[in-house]
């Protein structure tokens, strides 16, 4: 029999017995949540059949590249538990499915500033720009940091192609297709990617061209002229990709379309 | 350090030994682990089958265990509902049967079927606007409208005077809230030339009783009141406004876009009054009729109107 003795007394087999038992719990919880078909939920128009949840455009991606950069994560949180008080300050409780596109999440369960997982569509465009710009002008007990640069830096958005096939590696279904990019290179990484088949039926037709990674220098600017985020239309600045990304958070559900107890089936 | 494979024994406790000793004396002794401490530690063991049994645990195939511990809630649609325990379903149960949301749907239900007029009149109802009013403000409508609804000039319109740009009665204020809206002026930089924006920037001032160019007013009234200006078609020809449009009434004291202060010197007043007129106004006050329930939406009417009554 083994006694404990000797496996205290054997270092190199006290550590592979201390690695076995520990990797059991993570096994057992992690692992299965990625075969599990529950765990990102299905949501789907019940009207037109398309999936609610999409990608994020390449300007709102890189929006949410400055939020990681500025370590937004650091004090607000993107993640609405089911509980009472949660939903009647934030909103409806957040689903597996809304993050299923975030690499990485922003979960977060730091709560220094509000949660911003439906921040989308509560403010202007406008108040946006000036809170990050001087949040004290609009709200004087914040403590939140100035950002005054976002609206003067411009948005450099030149390697948006790499940063969206990078995505699509991890399974984000940006469509690119070899013969359609132009600045294709043989010897480059990211030459095996294809097509992601059928974005076109999972999201529409409008929708499935702007997750078209050819056209993503030309769709960051269509959308920054038209929204017009940061209010200054001779800069297409930090500001108008971080705004934009903002005002698209916990916008994609349209949770009237379902029962108010829908999304209790997939847990 | 010796090792041995004899155990050895402390010879005055009678304990057995690891045989490690340092500073001559002191060993390390082998004793077993106290008895409450291993049976708790198999009372955990114990414990958990019974979790397992009764909630959610086991992962297998494209599923999971489920357990025999369920949860029976109503639905917001008033059905009733059994399934196996979750926390999404708790929460189904909390938002309808938790007894905060008991109580305070009584509220809201009387708030709902209550006519504005007389949910005034109701002491302990404009008690519960005022708070529960308050605290859904606080978490929408205080980053633009400020606590207490004071605004910022200039940005964010007062909602505590009583001067209205889409009107104050319930219905408009309700129809604002719920839909939101776009305040908007044309910029006249391009339209006017100098002496012309000075000419109609006296004639504002005019309107209001400021101290203004008599002059100038004069000439700028024609402006205002004519095609060349055509400030008419929003602010009338007695510049009082028009609620349908939003447009600001110039004829009292109240400022909500220019940062006007009947104290500072006239000039300064002029130059401001200048600005406004030339870069026009673009502001928004977003849709809530998603964001907010109808009922929420009434509290708030009620709530914003005691702001402004008091
Ligand atoms: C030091 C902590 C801190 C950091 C870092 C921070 N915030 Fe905040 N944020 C706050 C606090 C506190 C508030 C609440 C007060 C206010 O509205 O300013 C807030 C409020 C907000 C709100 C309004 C939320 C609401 O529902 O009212 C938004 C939007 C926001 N922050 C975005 C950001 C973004 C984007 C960044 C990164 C560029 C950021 N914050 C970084 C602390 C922080
Ligand atoms: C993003 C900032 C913002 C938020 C948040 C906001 N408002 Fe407003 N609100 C505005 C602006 C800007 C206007 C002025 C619109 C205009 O210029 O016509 C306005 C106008 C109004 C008016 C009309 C005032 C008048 O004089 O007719 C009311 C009433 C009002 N808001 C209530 C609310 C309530 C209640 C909430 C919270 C549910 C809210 N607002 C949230 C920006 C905001
Ligand atoms: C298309 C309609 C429209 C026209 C035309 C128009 N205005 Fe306005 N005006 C508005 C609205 C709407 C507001 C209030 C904006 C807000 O509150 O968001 C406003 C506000 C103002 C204000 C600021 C009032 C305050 O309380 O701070 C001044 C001054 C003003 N207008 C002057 C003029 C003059 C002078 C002209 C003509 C040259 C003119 N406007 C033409 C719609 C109009």
């Amino acid at each position: 029999m083994l006694k404990h003795e000797s496996i205290e007394t054997n270092s190199a087999l006290l550590i592979v017995l201390t690695l076995v038992a520990i990797s059991i719990g993570g096994l057992v919880e992690i692992v299965p949540l990625h075969y599990i078909d529950s765990t990102v939920e299905e949501v789907k128009d019940p009207q037109t059949g398309l999936e609610m949840v999409r990608p994020y455009t390449p300007l709102e991606q890189r929006g949410r590249d400055i939020y990681v950069r500025e370590g937004c994560y650091t004090c607000h949180s993107q993640m609405i538990r089911p509980f009472r008080d949660e939903d009647l300050r934030y909103g409806h409780y957040s689903l597996g499915a809304e993050s299923k596109y975030d690499h990485p999440f922003q979960w977060g369960s730091k709560r220094t500033g509000p949660d911003l997982a439906r921040v989308g569509g509560k403010y202007s465009n406008e108040w946006h720009t000036q809170h990050l710009t001087a949040p004290r002008s609009v709200v004087p007990e914040s403590i939140m940091p100035n950002y005054s640069w976002l609206a003067t830096t411009p948005l450099d958005y030149s390697d948006i192609k790499e940063r969206m096939i990078a995505l699509k590696k991890v399974g984000v279904p940006y469509t690119l297709t070899k013969d359609e990019y132009a600045g294709w290179d043989e010897k480059k990484p990211g030459d095996q990617v294809v097509r992601h088949p059928g974005t076109v039926e999972r999201f529409g037709e409008a929708t499935a061209n702007l997750l078209d990674i050819n056209r993503a220098e030309q769709n960051i600017v269509a959308q920054a002229e038209k929204g017009n985020y940061d209010g200054n239309p001779e800069l297409l600045s930090e500001m108008d990709a971080l705004v934009a990304y903002l005002q698209v958070l916990g916008t994609m559900v349209d949770f009237t379309k379902f029962e108010s107890d829908y999304f209790v089936q997939f847990r | 350090m010796a090792q041995s494979t004899q155990p050895i024994k402390d010879p005055l406790t009678g304990a057995e030994t690891t045989g490690h000793v340092w500073d001559d004396t002191l060993q390390e002794f082998n004793n077993p682990l106290p008895r409450w401490w291993l049976y708790a530690f198999y009372g955990t063991i114990i414990f958990s089958i019974g979790y397992w049994i009764l909630y959610p645990a086991w992962p297998f195939a494209s599923s999971f265990t489920k357990g025999f511990n369920t949860v029976t809630y109503q639905t917001a649609e008033g059905q009733e509902k059994t399934t196996h325990w979750s926390m999404r379903a708790l929460f189904a149960k909390d938002m309808q049967e938790g007894e905060f949301a008991v109580k305070q749907r009584q509220y809201l239900e009387k708030v709902a079927a209550t006519p504005y007029d007389q949910i005034a009149q109701d002491p302990d109802m404009s008690a519960f606007v005022r708070s529960y009013g308050a605290s859904v403000f606080n978490d929408n409508c205080a980053a633009c409208h400020q606590a207490g609804g004071k605004g910022v000039l200039g940005k964010y319109p007062s909602l505590a005077d009583n001067d209205w740009l889409w009107g104050g009665t319930a219905d408009a204020v309700q129809h604002t809230i719920t839909y939101g809206r776009n305040g908007f002026m044309p910029a006249f930089k391009e339209t006017f030339n100098e002496e012309q924006l000075t000419q109609v920037s006296n004639y504002v001032l005019s309107l209001s009783g400021l101290p203004a160019d008599a002059d100038a007013a004069a000439k700028g009234e024609r402006i205002f009141n004519t095609e060349t200006g055509g400030c008419y078609y929003c602010h009338t020809k007695v510049g009082k406004g028009l609620q349908s449009q939003g447009a600001a009434n110039l004829t009292d004291k109240v400022w909500t876009i220019a940062t006007i202060d009947a104290n500072a010197k006239p000039e300064d007043n002029l130059t401001k009054i200048k600005a406004v007129i030339s870069n026009g106004v673009q502001r928004q006050m977003p849709v809530f009729g998603q964001r907010l329930n109808e009922t929420e939406i009434k509290v708030l009417t009620n709530y914003v109107q005691q702001l402004s009554a008091q």
